[in-house]
């Protein structure tokens, strides 16, 4: 369950709204269930109290949204910012993709969010309710049968089992204390599948690149996504294609999207979340992530506004492609 | 009415296998449903449905049309296409049967598209009656009855048993041929199945969205609803309810240029795209807020209005279980349909 | 008996100033090296996008290398420590998705080392032969 609730941020919300600080606030909507929460502009209290909802089911990361929402708005936007979402709006704002000055950024804490598949594993299909009140989830279903209670370690999503953060590197304002910076394992998997064989590796991908719908969520729901012609919607690229013909195609598509956002991905984990077919895409961009570390220094992308990153820099004593390998061979 | 107990179910579809290609629903490696061949050992997925809908099998996301081979100033046009086996899908639910409908009403109407009419004669379809509608189901709301799914062959599931109905010549002549392994029998478990299907339909939260205010003729009240600004003001512009749609038709035809020839394919296309249906002077819906409200206008007007009132929607609910931002028909349905603020 | 021997297809990304006149040099100086070495010129290795690469894959290439100026030595000053940077990455990731991490390479080759092209280049063709064809980022459309 979330630590903070509901009411502290609508409260928030209205306060600013009313003394003009604010003209409008980025939250999150409330849905036909207890799960499917929407991102939607709220501009009046009463808005907020009928609409507005904060839960478990609030994973979606706004920052992408500040791109187009602070264009053609009066005054400033309130968001509310989670702290791995301000990972990502340091580096937009390293990107020069928002006005600063159109943001009030409300920093809150996150207590991890749930991944409604994984709680759809355990509870089964048919969910009546979710009461996320306690500290286990209780889920009721539509058919009589006893309430499931579910733990915070079985329903949590991947991303937030492996936290990376509970320290918010940008706000103009925070509710509640502020976290530290994690030394999570979110780099096993990876490593896992370092060690295994080229074979292995190519089965595993072969595997999950094959359900690939290419929907492009992942793509539209990254923060560092922001190109405004993406080559792959562009007909005049080449390399434009709707669907995945084949498999050189998945890989092609998968290998360019995680490339283009190396170094700059913040390791939010949108493109997992969003994935309709549970492809876990964030172990591409853990993997840049990860080599970027080892080859050139820790670097953690939207720390600070204005770094750069990794791949737009260079020393002149930097690794040769040919000793990455040697180096791993000598390492395992 | 014939049945066959489960733990037969195995020898029955490998018996079906014989003869035809048999796909059915399996758990995929992430958990979730796929249709997949039917191989020894393959089980029947217990999951309410696929997360990719079957209208695959009739309109692939992605299909060869032609070729092209160059030589010199001549272009030899290879038709790609080649003679099918018969094939039968199994466990398709009684929504998804619906929608093959809907494609049909688009492809098999002059011109009939050859291609999917080709997939689609050699198709026989065993439905399965949903044991247990989940809250995401709204498929009464365009008077399909789970309980009692069409297709060639309607089947329903029990704890023990599996009941077969053959709806028409071909489903009867595919249940002939299994023989033994179907025992006859009477309705009487199957109608009790059916009343404890419909008793939880009665608990389903969308049990009474309706489709009021929607139809053909309505896209001048419609199209300008102030609602659709801030229904679509989340959406991100990514092609999953289009694509785990089983009722979304649309598709591109493109060009590969292999470095020998040329391939022509058509692939699934959506509206949310913003290259979609792009002219020689760009696009004609620029925004998303245009984008968003063309699926929608497409589902509940523009197609009633060409098909004596038949929505383009079965109420799956695989968008509501998919979008990122869990924005969809039933949102769209309630702001600004019939029943508003309901 | 006939005997179908294999040659691999090797597409080699030469900077213009450097590796593509030592390749010039190579030819100068009679230097053999296989005829399966496709090259394609261009301005800076910093040019060759990553997508450049695996486009080469999917038009049939078994193997594909960049050539480029020594560390230090760029007519652009700096673009070839991108490139050595951006390689690194992307090898990596086709390593870590299981494709046979010799079929790329980057390689530093002057406008003076003629032999040293020629030496890259044979023993990078004998490394795909061994390897055979590259069946792991292929495009079967454009094999036909």
């Amino acid at each position: 369950m979330q630590k903070i609730t509901r009411d502290v941020l609508i409260d928030k919300a209205s306060a600013l709204l009313s003394d003009g600080t604010v003209s409008c606030v980025l939250g999150w909507k409330k849905g036909e269930f207890d799960y499917d929460v929407t991102p939607a502009v709220f501009t009046t209290h009463d808005e907020l109290i009928k609409d507005f909802v904060f839960s478990d089911f609030c994973g979606a990361n706004f920052s992408k949204y500040l791109v187009s929402k602070t264009k053609n708005i009066e005054g400033r936007i309130l968001v509310f910012l989670k702290p791995c979402d301000t990972y990502s709006f340091n580096q937009l704002l390293t990107e020069h993709r928002f006005d600063r000055e159109k943001v009030y950024a409300v920093g809150i804490p996150c207590e991890g969010m749930a991944d409604i598949s994984k709680v759809r594993a355990i509870s089964g299909e048919g969910i009546a309710s979710i009461d996320t009140s306690g500290d286990k989830m209780l889920v009721t279903t539509l058919y009589d049968d006893e309430p499931v209670e579910i733990a915070p370690c079985d329903f949590l999503a991947e991303r937030c089992i492996n936290c990376k953060s509970k320290k918010h590197v940008a706000f103009d304002e925070l509710i509640g204390e502020d976290g530290d910076v994690i030394d999570s394992n979110r780099f096993d998997e990876v490593a896992r599948l370092e060690s295994l064989t080229p074979d292995e590796r190519f089965a595993f991908w072969q595997n999950e690149l094959s359900r690939c719908i290419r929907c492009n969520a992942c793509r539209d729901a990254c923060p560092a996504c922001t190109c405004e012609k993406c080559v792959f919607d562009n007909p005049a690229s080449g390399i434009e294609n709707k669907s995945p013909a084949n498999e050189f195609e998945e890989k092609l598509f998968h290998i360019i999207r995680a490339y283009h956002v190396a170094g700059r991905c913040t390791d939010c984990g949108e493109c997992s979340r969003v994935c309709p077919q549970n492809i876990p895409l964030h172990l591409l961009n853990r993997k840049f992530i990860k080599d970027m570390n080892d080859f050139y220094g820790e670097y953690q992308a939207g720390a600070e506004v204005g770094m750069r990153a990794p791949l737009v820099d260079y020393t002149t004593e930097d690794l040769e492609p040919g000793e990455v390998f040697d180096r791993r061979d000598t390492d395992a | 009415m014939r049945k066959c107990s489960l733990d037969k179910l195995d020898l029955l579809l490998g018996e079906i296998a014989k003869s035809n290609e048999l796909y059915l629903p399996v758990d995929d490696s992430d958990g979730s449903a796929v249709y997949k061949k039917w191989e020894k050992g393959t089980a029947l997925s217990d999951a309410l449905n696929t997360v990719r809908s079957p209208k695959d099998f009739f309109f692939p996301q992605t299909e060869n049309l032609m070729e092209f081979k160059m030589q010199g100033k001549n272009i030899e046009i290879i038709d790609t296409r080649s003679e099918l086996e018969d094939f039968v899908i199994f466990g398709v639910r009684a929504c998804d049967v619906k929608s093959f409908e809907i494609l049909d009403r688009v492809f098999l109407s002059e011109p009939v598209d050859s291609y999917y009419a080709m997939r689609r004669s050699h198709g026989v379809i065993i439905s399965l009656a949903c044991t247990r509608p989940a809250e995401t189901c709204f498929c009464k709301t365009f008077g399909i009855d789970p309980a009692s799914p069409s297709g060639d062959i309607s089947a329903w599931k029990t704890e023990s048993e599996i009941f077969f109905e053959a709806n028409n010549e071909k489903g009867e002549a595919l249940l002939s041929s299994l023989g033994a392994l179907l025992q006859d029998c009477d309705n009487e478990a199957v109608e009790a199945q059916k009343a404890k299907i419909n008793a939880i339909m009665d608990k389903l939260p969308l049990k009474n969205l309706t489709t009021e205010g929607f139809g053909g003729g309505k896209t001048a009240e419609l199209f300008d609803d102030p609602h659709w600004a801030e229904l679509s003001e989340a959406c991100l512009g990514c092609g999953t309810c289009t694509f785990v749609c089983p009722t979304c038709q649309c598709y591109d035809i493109k060009d590969f240029n292999t470095g020998n020839g040329v391939i022509r394919f058509r692939c699934w296309d959506s509206c949310m795209y913003s290259d979609f249906t792009k002219m020689a002077h760009g696009n004609n819906r620029l925004t998303q807020k245009e984008r968003f409200r063309q699926r929608f206008m497409h589902k509940l007007v523009y197609y009633p209005e060409n098909n004596d009132g038949l929505f383009s929607c079965v109420g799956c609910g695989r968008c509501l279980a998919k979008c990122p931002i869990s924005m969809n028909i039933v949102k769209v349905m309630k702001t600004i349909g019939g029943d508003k603020g309901e | 008996m006939q005997v179908n021997e294999y040659k691999p297809l090797i597409v080699a990304f030469c900077c213009n100033w450097c590796s593509y006149a030592g390749a010039d040099l190579a030819g100068n100086n009679r230097l053999s090296y296989p005829a399966d070495v496709k090259i394609i010129r261009v301005p800076c290795s910093c040019r060759v996008n990553p997508m450049f690469i695996l486009r080469a894959f999917q038009r049939g290439a078994d193997g594909v290398i960049i050539c480029g100026c020594h560390p230090g030595d760029c007519h652009y000053t700096s673009g070839n420590y991108y490139t050595r940077r951006r390689m690194a990455a992307l090898f990596s990731m086709l390593d870590f998705l299981g494709i046979e991490r010799e079929r790329t390479r980057l390689e530093w080759v002057s406008a003076a080392e003629g032999a040293k092209f020629a030496a890259t280049m044979n023993d990078f063709v004998e490394t795909v032969t061994a390897l055979g064809e590259n069946k792991r980022l292929e495009d079967l459309r454009c094999k036909k």
